[in-house]
């Protein structure tokens, strides 16, 4: 339980990071369009706690969640997203692009699926070398809709590659997020895993939510794709946070309070049903506190010390110059 | 006469055409984009729900049906949002569409538009700032349509609509807010007539979509500041192109700059001055200057960003390069 305690603390590390970041988008300290991972928390967590750094990992727009879970710089990766000179790429490709070379995420495609087919790439490099890698792949809902996502399913079954598909289906009701079926106005398919059955690759659908479950099934997944048993495929089912349905993500219902573990119904209307049913931060706090794990004094210190953590982040970010024009032709190309 | 913005415009044409051509059907539709002048939309989506097909990101399978729709006899407009998309669905566009009436030596024809908003915005970095007209361009057989005001969006998606071509309509987020006078009834304006959008005698500009005004706003610049004055002129489609305008413009004036936003090697600017030079060498008072994004990808750091962008400022530099030829 100890444990779950320091998850809790990663995730309200993640939800203060996107609550800074969108606060510094509403300020003007970069521009662009930007997704944060709110709600999402728990599937990150418990998935890449299940990989060991020496697997690779493919992200896409929606990355925060993803590097940070990774263990990437939390420095990096704000200056990053605010076009600084020591973000993790540079400053080159803001939140889009955000990207670990470094861990082993080599780079950021921000297009619905583009990243799809590069990590079965990097899956069949694996494979030819023999190392006992992996690689991790992660994209949404949206891009079981492209092309590119059916011709790598078709292509990694047959060559048996060492991918982890890891599908976040965030449009589910909470209602829904543990069964079978869910209902979409985009997809024909009832349920995600459905679609990658016929290719002969094994789907899962898990609670996003639920750290632990998530944790104890990539684990799973992840040993038999290292034997060479081929792809996996995992629908993890969360609900879309109300701050994200717009085009812009925006704080609605104002910052995250740890109080809402205690009382959900205190939440302000906008977020209050989703508080309650699929905020997983929420529902890890109650489980913690059901165990005795946690009462409201040591979730609000943690609360102080992560926010104090994320406000040192920010400071050290923003001191950091903005990536040079001197910069701005180098790397279109490597060097010989 | 009305003011509108170009979002307004834009939206009573698409009332005008939906309400004149029955077959005419939206997969998806997304006017507007992110700008705030998306909901200036609001009427069309109300009025004609119908004609909508609310549709997943499936790029490669949208353009293809638009191509197959458009041949059995429907008036398909595909939305693919952003140009940058377009690549996700570029095989079906240059490959498929572009070839339809030619290789069947004219008999089969394939009237689709294809929709999307194209040209660079803040903060969008390498991806979501792709410009495309240049590839296009390269594709016979396909009409590009880059209307730059209020009037123009509305006037040449009538002809977009009555084309019996393969159309790609390429509008831009940042012009959504542009205001100007309307007529009451926009007429249709016919493909491959330019615009001079403002007359001078010492050189001549010509730019495209969101870099027309930028060219009036340069010019203005060293006319204040030079009495250098600059004719602007908007081909508003490059296929069909309108080379008599300009070669009129050229001379006339006998100096040449070029402003476009896409890649600066074998881009726009590098057709149209290719074309200049062939009918006005002896015209020419010096060499033409090209006003391009590098050939480098969008960063996305402000500083860098700056060094990239097709400003007034970088256009008004080359306006007063060329004045300096006698
Ligand atoms: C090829 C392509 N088409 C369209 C877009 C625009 N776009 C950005 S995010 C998004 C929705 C993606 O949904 P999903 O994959 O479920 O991810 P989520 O944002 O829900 O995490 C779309 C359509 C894009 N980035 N790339
Ligand atoms: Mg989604």
């Amino acid at each position: 339980m100890s444990a779950l305690r320091e998850v809790l603390r990663r995730m309200l590390f993640m939800r203060r990071f996107e609550e800074a970041v969108i606060a510094l988008f509403e300020r003007g300290d970069f521009e662009g369009h930007y997704h944060v991972y709110i709600g999402q928390e728990a599937t990150a967590l418990g998935a890449l706690d299940a990989i060991p750094p020496t697997d690779y990992m493919y992200t896409t727009h929606r990355n925060h969640g993803h590097l940070l879970a990774r263990g990437a710089d939390p420095t990096g990766l704000m200056a990053e997203i605010l076009g600084k000179v020591g973000g993790l790429v540079g400053g080159r490709g803001g939140s889009y692009h955000a990207a670990w070379p470094e861990g082993l995420v080599p780079v950021t495609s921000a297009l619905v699926a583009g990243n799809i087919p590069q990590a079965a790439g990097t899956a069949l490099a694996i494979k030819r070398k023999g190392t006992d890698q992996l690689v991790v792949c992660w994209f949404g809902d949206g891009a079981v809709e492209e092309g590119a996502f059916y011709e790598t399913m078709n292509l990694s079954a047959m060559w048996k590659l060492p991918v982890l598909y890891l599908c976040e289906n965030n449009s589910v009701p909470a209602p829904y997020r543990a069964m079978g079926q869910y209902p979409s106005s985009t997809h024909a398919a009832r349920s995600l895993t459905d679609v990658v059955a016929p290719f002969g690759i094994p789907g899962h659908v898990v609670d996003g939510t639920d750290y632990e479950a998530v944790r104890q099934l990539v684990t799973e997944l992840a040993a038999r794709c290292r034997q060479g048993d081929g792809p996996q495929f995992v629908e993890a089912r969360t609900s879309r946070w109300p701050g994200s349905y717009g085009l812009w993500p925006a704080q609605t219902g104002g910052p995250f309070d740890v109080r809402w573990v205690w009382e959900p119904a205190g939440a302000p209307e906008e977020v209050r049903e989703w508080t309650a049913s699929s905020d997983p931060i929420v529902l890890l706090g109650q489980r913690l506190a059901a165990a005795g794990q946690l009462d409201p004094e040591g979730l609000s210190q943690l609360d102080q010390e992560v926010k104090g953590e994320v406000a040192t982040v920010v400071e050290e970010a923003l001191a950091q110059e903005d990536a040079p024009a001197a910069q701005t032709l180098a790397h279109v190309f490597a060097d010989r | 006469m009305p003011t509108m913005t170009y979002a307004e415009a834009l939206c009573q044409s698409l009332l005008d055409t939906c309400e004149a051509e029955p077959n005419l059907i939206f997969i998806p539709a997304a006017f507007g984009g992110l700008s705030p002048h998306a909901k200036s939309f609001a009427p069309f989506y109300a009025r004609f729900r119908d004609r909508i097909y609310p549709a997943p990101i499936s790029e490669i399978a949208l353009c293809g049906i638009g191509v197959g729709a458009a041949i059995a006899g429907l008036r398909p407009v595909i939305d693919v949002l952003s140009a940058s998309f377009l690549y996700q669905g570029i095989a079906q566009v240059v490959n498929e569409a572009a070839n339809v009436h030619y290789m069947t030596d004219g008999k089969t024809r394939c009237p689709v538009i294809f929709h999307a908003m194209q040209g660079v915005l803040p903060g969008e970095a390498a991806q979501h700032n792709r410009c495309l007209s240049a590839e296009l361009w390269n594709s016979p057989g396909l009409e590009i349509v880059l209307p730059a005001s209020p009037e123009d969006a509305a006037g040449l998606w009538k002809t977009a609509v009555a084309s019996p071509n393969p159309t790609v309509f390429m509008d831009h987020q940042l012009l959504m807010g542009m205001t100007a006078e309307v007529p009451a009834h926009v007429e249709p304006i016919p493909f491959g007539q330019a615009r001079v959008v403002r007359s001078g005698r010492d050189v001549t500009v010509v730019a495209t979509l969101a870099v027309v005004e930028r060219a009036v706003r340069a010019a203005e610049q060293v006319e204040a500041s030079d009495s250098i004055s600059v004719e602007v002129i908007d081909p508003r489609t490059l296929v069909p192109f309108d080379e008599e305008t300009i070669v009129q413009s050229v001379r006339k004036t006998g100096r040449l700059v070029v402003a476009d936003e896409t890649i600066r090697s074998c881009g726009v600017a590098a057709e149209v001055v290719a074309r200049v030079q062939e009918r006005c060498w002896g015209d020419l008072k010096g060499p033409i200057q090209r006003v391009t994004l590098p050939d480098v990808p969008i960063p996305f750091s402000r500083p860098q960003e700056a060094v990239v962008a097709v400003t007034p400022e970088k256009i008004a530099q080359a306006v007063r390069l060329v004045a300096r030829y006698q």
